[in-house]
C-alpha cells in the first residue's frame, strides 16, 4: 500500500469509530485524543478498524508510536505487508 | 456457577514490616464499631458549630501542625509532577469559596465543575464546601447533552470548566440554561469567551482566608447523578455528615494510614472519584496521585513506581487492560511499596484477583457500592481471606441482606414485610438505612426517592447473594442499566438521542458484554420506511449520537433491525435484545407482542 493509502485507511478507520471528526480539520501531526473525544474503548476498536483495512495489528507496547495520524501512517509504512 | 468457590480463597498472612491494618480482626471491628465513635475521629467545626467536610479533608490538618505535607502530588500529562500541600490546598479553597461569596452565590446553591483531572478542580470543589454550596461534578467525556441535562435538573448557578470544554460543548447551551449565572473558565488566563469569566483572574483577587461558617451536618455538600431504566438522570443528595463515612470507610476498606501515598484512578466526575479521589485521602491525610492522562499501561506502571504509591484504587477494565498488556510489562518495575489494591466499578472477575497475586505481588481487593450509598458498603479487607469473585462482607457499621423477588423484579412479601432469603438463595441486594453517607433524596424527585426504600431496607437494583460464611457475590443488575467501563448509563438516555435523527423509528439499547470494559454499548436501531439500511447512515447515526451525548454514553455500535420486540404495554423487551444478541435462551415470551 502506498502511504496515501494507508492516509486513507487510517481516516476511514477513524471515521468507522469518531464519524462527527472531521478529517479536513484534524492536524495530522497532533494526537488525535486531543482534537477527537474519544475514549480508550473508541481507540482500540480504531486500531481494529486500521488492522482490517492493512493487515497490520499494533500490539500494546506501540501504542505511543500511533497517537497522531502522520505517525500512524508512519509505523504502518514500516510493517505493511509483512509476514505475520 | 453453581460452587460458592471455584477459586481457591487466598489467605491473609501478616506482612513481614508491613504495616499493622487499621482493621486487625473484622469479626471484632463489627462488634465494637458504631457511627457515633466514627465521627469523634473527626473535629467538628471550632465552637460545636457542625460538621463540614472540607474542614475535615483539609482546615484541621493544617491547623494540627501537618500544612507543610503534601496533600496533591498532580501529574499532568506531560511534565514534571506539581504537589500542593495541604497548607496551599486550604489558602486555594480560600480563595474559591471568597470567590463564590464576592459572586453573591448562596448556600446550598449548586456548583458545578466540568473539567479534566486538574488541581483547580479539587480547589473549587474543597471552597464550594467551604461555603456551603453543593458540589456536583460532571465526567469531561459528557457530550452537551448529558451535561445540559445535569446542569438543569441540578439548576446550576456555578460552573467551573475549561476554554476548550467550554467552547466545544457548554457555548451552545447557554440560552438553555437561564440559571446558570456564572461560567469561571480555568486556564483561560486574563481572557475568555464572552459570558464567561477568568477563574485565575478571580482567584488572584481573592483573599487567602475564610472562616467556614457554621454547616449542619444535614445540609447538602454533594449531588451526584446516576441513570435509571427510564426517565432523565438522578441527582443523589448527599450531606455533610458523609464525610464520616468518608473517613471510616478510607480507613477501614482501603486501609489508609496517615502519610501514605495513595492513588485513586477514578475521575472526580463519578462518584468515586469524589468520594475517594478527593476526600477520604484527605480527611486520611495521605497524599493523593492525581493523574491526568488517561490510561497507559506502561505510564500506570511507573506512576505506581516513581510515586512509590502503598495504596491503589482502580478499576475492573483497567485491571482487564494491564492483563492484556502482559505480566512481563508489570515486572520490570519495582512495584515494592504498594500494600494494597482494592478495585471498584464493577465485580472484579476471579482470573483478574488472581493474576494480579502473580503479576504485581499482591491481590486485588474488590469492593461494591454505588452513588446512592455514597461510600463502600461491602468490602474485601486487609485482614480478612480473599474469595476472588466475591465482592467481600459488610463494613462494620452496615447491615447487609438479600431480599426475596418474584421474576418481574417485586419483591415478595411476607405479612406485608420484605423477606431475607438464606445462604446461596439469589435475591435483591439490599442495605439497612443509618449510615451517614447515604442519599438523602433524589433531586425535585420525592416519589423516585420513596420508590428506593421497603419495609425498612434500601433496595439497590443489584441482584446478589450471601455464601454461608457471609460473603456477598454479585449475580447481576436488577434493571436494564449499563455498566461500561465502571460508568452507569441509562439506556433510555441514549435511545432517545438517536430518535432525534429524522430516519430513527425507534431504538432499543443494551449492554453488550466485552472483555474489557464489562459492557460495550450496543444500539439496535429500526429505519423509517425508505431509509437506506448502510454504512454512511450508519455513520451519520453515530456521529449525532457522539456528538452530543460524548463517547462515554453514545453507543459504540449501531445494527439495523425490522422491528424491536415489546411487551403488550409497549415497552421495548431490552431483556430479549440481550439475549438475542448472545445467543441464549429468549425465556418466557408469554408478554411479548407476537413478532
Amino acid at each position: 500500500m502506498t502511504d496515501a493509502e494507508l492516509r486513507a485507511a487510517v481516516l476511514d478507520s477513524l471515521a468507522e469509530v469518531a464519524p462527527e471528526a472531521d478529517p479536513g480539520a484534524l492536524d495530522p501531526a497532533r494526537p488525535i485524543i486531543d482534537q477527537v473525544d474519544i475514549d480508550s474503548m473508541d481507540f482500540l476498536d480504531f486500531l481494529v478498524a486500521v488492522a482490517e483495512r492493512t493487515g497490520v495489528e499494533v500490539p500494546e507496547r506501540d501504542y505511543a508510536a500511533v497517537d497522531t495520524i502522520d505517525a500512524c501512517v508512519a509505523y504502518l509504512a514500516g510493517r505493511v505487508g509483512e509476514p505475520a | 456457577m453453581t460452587s460458592t468457590f471455584a477459586w481457591p480463597a487466598i489467605p491473609k498472612a501478616p506482612r513481614p514490616g508491613g504495616a499493622e491494618p487499621n482493621m486487625p480482626d473484622y469479626e471484632r471491628e463489627c462488634e465494637t464499631f458504631t457511627w457515633e465513635q466514627a465521627e469523634r475521629e473527626l473535629d467538628g467545626l471550632p465552637g460545636r458549630a457542625g460538621l463540614n467536610i472540607a474542614h475535615e479533608a483539609v482546615t484541621r490538618h493544617v491547623r494540627a501542625g501537618h500544612g507543610g505535607d503534601c496533600a496533591l502530588r498532580w501529574l499532568p500529562r506531560a511534565g514534571a509532577p506539581e504537589e500542593l500541600t495541604y497548607e496551599e490546598l486550604e489558602r486555594r479553597s480560600n480563595r474559591f469559596a471568597n470567590v463564590l461569596e464576592r459572586l453573591g452565590v448562596a448556600r446550598g446553591e449548586r456548583v458545578f465543575c466540568f473539567t479534566g483531572r486538574i488541581p483547580a478542580l479539587y480547589a473549587a470543589a474543597l471552597g464550594t464546601l467551604k461555603h456551603g454550596c453543593v458540589f456536583s461534578p460532571l465526567f469531561s467525556a459528557f457530550g452537551p447533552e448529558p451535561a445540559r441535562q445535569r446542569l438543569e435538573i441540578g439548576d446550576a448557578r456555578v460552573l467551573v470548566t475549561t476554554p476548550a470544554l467550554y467552547e466545544r460543548k457548554i457555548a451552545q447551551l447557554r440560552g438553555s440554561l437561564p440559571d446558570l449565572r456564572h461560567v469561571l473558565l480555568a486556564g483561560a488566563g486574563e481572557g475568555g469567551a464572552a459570558g464567561t469569566e477568568s477563574l485565575e483572574r478571580l482567584l488572584g483577587e481573592a483573599s487567602d482566608d475564610y472562616e467556614i461558617p457554621a454547616t449542619d451536618p444535614e445540609e447538602p455538600a454533594l449531588l451526584h447523578f446516576t441513570s435509571g431504566t427510564t426517565g432523565m438522570p438522578k441527582g443523589a443528595v448527599h450531606v455533610h455528615q458523609a464525610v464520616v463515612a468518608h473517613h471510616a470507610t478510607g480507613r477501614l476498606a482501603l486501609d489508609l494510614h496517615a502519610g501514605d501515598v495513595f492513588w485513586c484512578t477514578a475521575d472526580p466526575g463519578w462518584v468515586t472519584g469524589t468520594s475517594y479521589g478527593i476526600l477520604s485521602p484527605l480527611t486520611n491525610r495521605v497524599t493523593s496521585v492525581v493523574d491526568a492522562a488517561e490510561f497507559d499501561a506502561e505510564r500506570w506502571y511507573s506512576t505506581l513506581e516513581e510515586q512509590q504509591v502503598n495504596v491503589w484504587y482502580t478499576a475492573p477494565t483497567a485491571v482487564r487492560m494491564l492483563m492484556r498488556a502482559g505480566a512481563e510489562l508489570a515486572s520490570g518495575f519495582d512495584l515494592g511499596r504498594l500494600r494494597f489494591i482494592a478495585s471498584v466499578g464493577e465485580p472484579l472477575n476471579p482470573e483478574a484477583v488472581v493474576w494480579a497475586e502473580d503479576a504485581l505481588g499482591l491481590p486485588i481487593h474488590d469492593n461494591w457500592w454505588q452513588t446512592e450509598t455514597g461510600g463502600i458498603m461491602i468490602s474485601n479487607y486487609a485482614c480478612m481471606e480473599i474469595r476472588p469473585g466475591s465482592m467481600g462482607k459488610p463494613l462494620p457499621g452496615v447491615r447487609a441482606g438479600i431480599l426475596a423477588r418474584d421474576d418481574d423484579g417485586d419483591l415478595l412479601l411476607r405479612d406485608g414485610e420484605p423477606e431475607e432469603v438464606g445462604p446461596g438463595v439469589e435475591g435483591e441486594l439490599a442495605l439497612r438505612p443509618g449510615w451517614p453517607s447515604m442519599f438523602r433524596a433524589y433531586l425535585g424527585e420525592e416519589e423516585r426517592y420513596r420508590r428506593c426504600f421497603a419495609g425498612g431496607w434500601y433496595r439497590t437494583g443489584d441482584l446478589a447473594r450471601r455464601d454461608e460464611d457471609g460473603y456477598f457475590w454479585f449475580v447481576g443488575r436488577g434493571d436494564d442499566v449499563i455498566k461500561s467501563a465502571g460508568h452507569l448509563i441509562g439506556p433510555f438516555e441514549v435511545e432517545s438521542v438517536l430518535m432525534v435523527h429524522p430516519d430513527v423509528v425507534e431504538a432499543g439499547v443494551i449492554g453488550k458484554p466485552d472483555p474489557v470494559a464489562g459492557s460495550r454499548i450496543k444500539a439496535f436501531v429500526v429505519l423509517r420506511e425508505g431509509a437506506e439500511p448502510d454504512n454512511a447512515l450508519r455513520r451519520e447515526i453515530l456521529a449525532l449520537a457522539r456528538t452530543r451525548l460524548g463517547p462515554a454514553v453514545a453507543p459504540k455500535e449501531i445494527e439495523f433491525v425490522a422491528d424491536l420486540p415489546r411487551t403488550r404495554s409497549g415497552k421495548i423487551m431490552r431483556r430479549l435484545l440481550k439475549a438475542r444478541e448472545l445467543e441464549l435462551p429468549e425465556g418466557d415470551t408469554s408478554t411479548l407482542e407476537t413478532a
